[in-house]
């Protein structure tokens, strides 16, 4: 509840420290089109070395897309892929510094652990030598000095002769990693790496593929659409939705200030609410005014109001700013998911006091717990809670909405 | 439960016991008996005469065998990697002469083939018998291509060729396009990706499609009668003739298919040995 927002000049400080660091990708207006549909609308995009970026995005968004041109298995109907400055749009992805992570790992069933870990180091190199180019084999006793030292990275010493079938889920994306990671490329690219792996193993890997990250000092480029994953590694967020960025930042600037309502509604819970931008800091919703930090925005400017869940203070409804009736409670382990109905409208509160429904609460909203945010094409389609509660009761046994007389908000 | 399930294989094992295994062990107890019921080794001994027969049914069905896969692994991989259009059409035409019967096609190979067959007749009316007689001086009619060994492999290869096709485009159109991309990824050149990654992983379907086209190359006895008009005699044709022919000899064709079967059984488990370490498959 006492998190620091007053924190532009921070933020304008991060960015520039993004700014100045080295630009080792970068992606200047690059469209794809699959038979005539734009599925990456003008992305211009950089990645900087030894950064954990992560693009995220719901299915469809645009995001894998973006990582298949950036490893050179598609090549973008129109822009520029730059890799140090230099335009890679026709190197075909054998010729690339950059190493993928498959999705489902795709590792070679054929070949032992070690096999697959060497089959990078087992290509010849193509080297000029004295103006002549040459291809050069790594020596065997190099390859197998660096296959275990990487399989010891991820946590793999002794595995060499398993076979590929014998491994878990877990194994496999390490080896996949390892496989990718032991020809040492300037920028590792993971899609969607712990999709099926089970929740307890996600968040062991998540903790190891970042310590992996800091140890090699290397660019990771990674593709989910897991928001707490994307928070929890990453340096940079990329959001995207329809094939479009949505909103660049760290994982702070993302959750605490995004963008329009559907960085919002995506990042973490939100409810989003029509709003009215009198002065700087001050807006008004539900007929009321009340103090935020937001300005720079015109006068009686119509915006979307966001408010955390976890940022709203429950006191006794006398005391309150607002006043709203308990629609639901949900026990979800640290929290209690609080359905408020305030005049129609359902808020998702999040506390760890219990009240029960039916109660009728107060709410005090901070100035820093207010968002304020442009209309934008997302407008209104995301953060009513509305329906959420409908789901709610869905679940319960049907006599029971007959008995309270009233089930759910009908549309 | 489970043994009320098992029931429903019962029909299927007594046919099997019935028309499979009962008719194997009558042709082992046949290969090692007289005519009068003595037990022998006599029928196995006077083989030797045949074998010529032997070398040129294996030769001849390695050749085929050796043809088809050159033809048919290209052909299941160009396949493959077509849209699923074009690999359905491919499909349909490379099964649709298997809807056809078998003698028909092969009569119909020997129209083609013959002397005065619709090859030669068409080489004479583009003239080029009379062009080469003018070089060569010689006096050349036709082409002789019927009764021949390679009008035999040929017959074959036309025969079998789809049973090569199939398996192997199935293993490889079910392969998981993300291994191509992973070789590629890790520095792989196009031949390289081919050489350690797609040929390994096709190798099952290598294997069946040589079973499925050596298996009855070996044995075939029609091919060889039509395609071949007897001067080219294998081991199907042998065997016939000592249960149906002049040659009337029940005890030496059991004798004969025991050896054949024996000898094929031993090349497939040879091959499966091959099969199980790819690697040391992909470097022969």
């Amino acid at each position: 509840m006492l998190r620091l927002r007053g924190g532009d000049i921070k933020i304008m400080e991060k960015e520039r420290g993004r700014i100045m660091s080295k630009k080792l990708i970068s992606l200047a207006d690059c469209c794809v089109a699959f038979d005539g549909e734009l599925v990456l609308d003008h992305i211009n995009l950089y990645f900087n070395d030894s950064e954990f970026l992560t693009l995220l995005g719901p299915s469809g968004c645009g995001k894998t897309t973006t990582l298949r041109i950036i490893g050179g298995f598609l090549t973008p109907t129109s822009g520029e892929v730059l890799f140090d400055g230099v335009r890679i749009n026709d190197i075909p992805p054998n010729q690339r510094q950059v190493n993928t992570v498959f999705q489902r790992y795709a590792l070679f069933p054929h070949l032992n652990v070690f096999e697959n870990v060497a089959f990078g180091l087992r290509v010849p190199k193509t080297e000029t030598v004295e103006g002549r180019k040459k291809k050069v084999k790594i020596p065997e006793e190099e390859i197998r000095q660096r296959v275990l030292e990487m399989l010891e990275v991820v946590s793999l010493k002794g595995f060499e002769n398993r076979r590929i079938t014998e491994l878990s889920g877990g194994q496999q994306q390490r080896v996949a990693i390892a496989r990718a990671l032991v020809n040492r490329p300037k920028v590792l690219l993971l899609d969607e790496p712990l999709g099926a792996l089970d929740l307890r193993l996600r968040k062991d890997m998540q903790s190891e593929l970042k310590r992996i990250q800091q140890q090699l000092g290397i660019t990771f480029i990674y593709v989910t659409h897991d928001q707490e994953e994307a928070l929890a590694m990453s340096d940079t967020i990329v959001v995207m939705d329809q094939g479009r960025i949505q909103q660049i930042g760290t994982p702070e600037d993302i959750y605490n200030e995004p963008k329009n309502a559907f960085v919002a509604d995506f990042i973490g819970e939100s409810n989003i609410l029509d709003g009215v931008m009198h002065e700087d800091f001050v807006v008004e919703f539900f007929n009321r005014k009340f103090k935020c930090l937001d300005k720079g925005f015109g006068p009686m400017e119509p915006v979307d109001v966001v408010i955390r869940p976890e940022d709203v203070d429950i006191v006794p409804p006398e005391k309150g700013q607002l006043r709203g009736t308990v629609a639901s409670v949900t026990f979800k382990g640290v929290h209690y998911d609080t359905i408020v109905d305030f005049k129609g409208f359902k808020w998702l509160i999040q506390t760890t006091d219990y009240h029960p429904e039916g109660e009728t609460i107060g709410i005090i909203l901070n100035p820093d717990d207010i968002h304020i945010m442009r209309k934008s094409e997302y407008s209104g389609m995301f953060g009513d809670y509305s329906s959420y509660s409908e789901e709610y009761d869905e679940l319960e046994d049907v006599s029971l909405l007959e008995e309270d007389g009233e089930g759910g908000d009908e549309e | 439960m489970k043994n009320k399930r098992a029931l429903f294989a019962v029909p299927y094992v007594g046919w099997m016991a019935l028309f499979v295994v009962a008719p194997i062990v009558m042709v082992v107890i046949y290969a090692f008996t007289t005519a009068d019921g003595g037990v022998t080794m006599e029928n196995f001994a006077s083989m030797g005469t045949y074998a010529s027969v032997f070398t040129r049914s294996f030769w001849l069905a390695i050749l085929a065998t050796l043809i088809c896969l050159l033809i048919g692994y290209p052909a299941a991989y160009f396949i493959s990697r077509e849209g699923p259009r074009f690999q359905r059409v491919a499909m349909m035409l490379i099964m649709l002469p298997m809807w056809m019967n078998f003698l028909l096609r092969t009569y119909s190979w020997m129209s083609v083939l013959e002397n005065n067959g619709l090859l030669n007749r068409f080489f004479s009316a583009i003239g080029l018998f009379t062009l080469i007689n003018n070089i060569f001086g010689t006096e050349l009619e036709y082409f002789t291509m019927i009764n021949t060994q390679g009008a035999v492999v040929l017959g074959m290869v036309y025969n079998y060729l789809p049973f090569m096709i199939l398996p192997i485009y199935s293993v490889i159109e079910k392969m998981d396009g993300s291994l191509v991309e992973a070789a590629r990824d890790l520095g792989a050149g196009s031949a390289r990706v081919f050489r350690k990654v797609i040929l390994p992983l096709s190798l099952p379907g290598v294997l069946s499609g040589v079973t499925m086209v050596f298996v009855p190359s070996v044995s075939t006895f029609a091919i060889s009668r039509l395609l071949g008009g007897g001067t080219q005699m294998m081991l199907g044709d042998l065997i016939e003739q000592q249960f149906l022919g002049g040659a009337y000899n029940p005890q030496l064709g059991a004798a004969i298919s025991l050896v054949m079967m024996v000898i094929v059984v031993v090349c497939m488990v040879v091959m499966n040995h091959f099969g199980e370490g790819e690697e040391q498959a992909v470097m022969l």
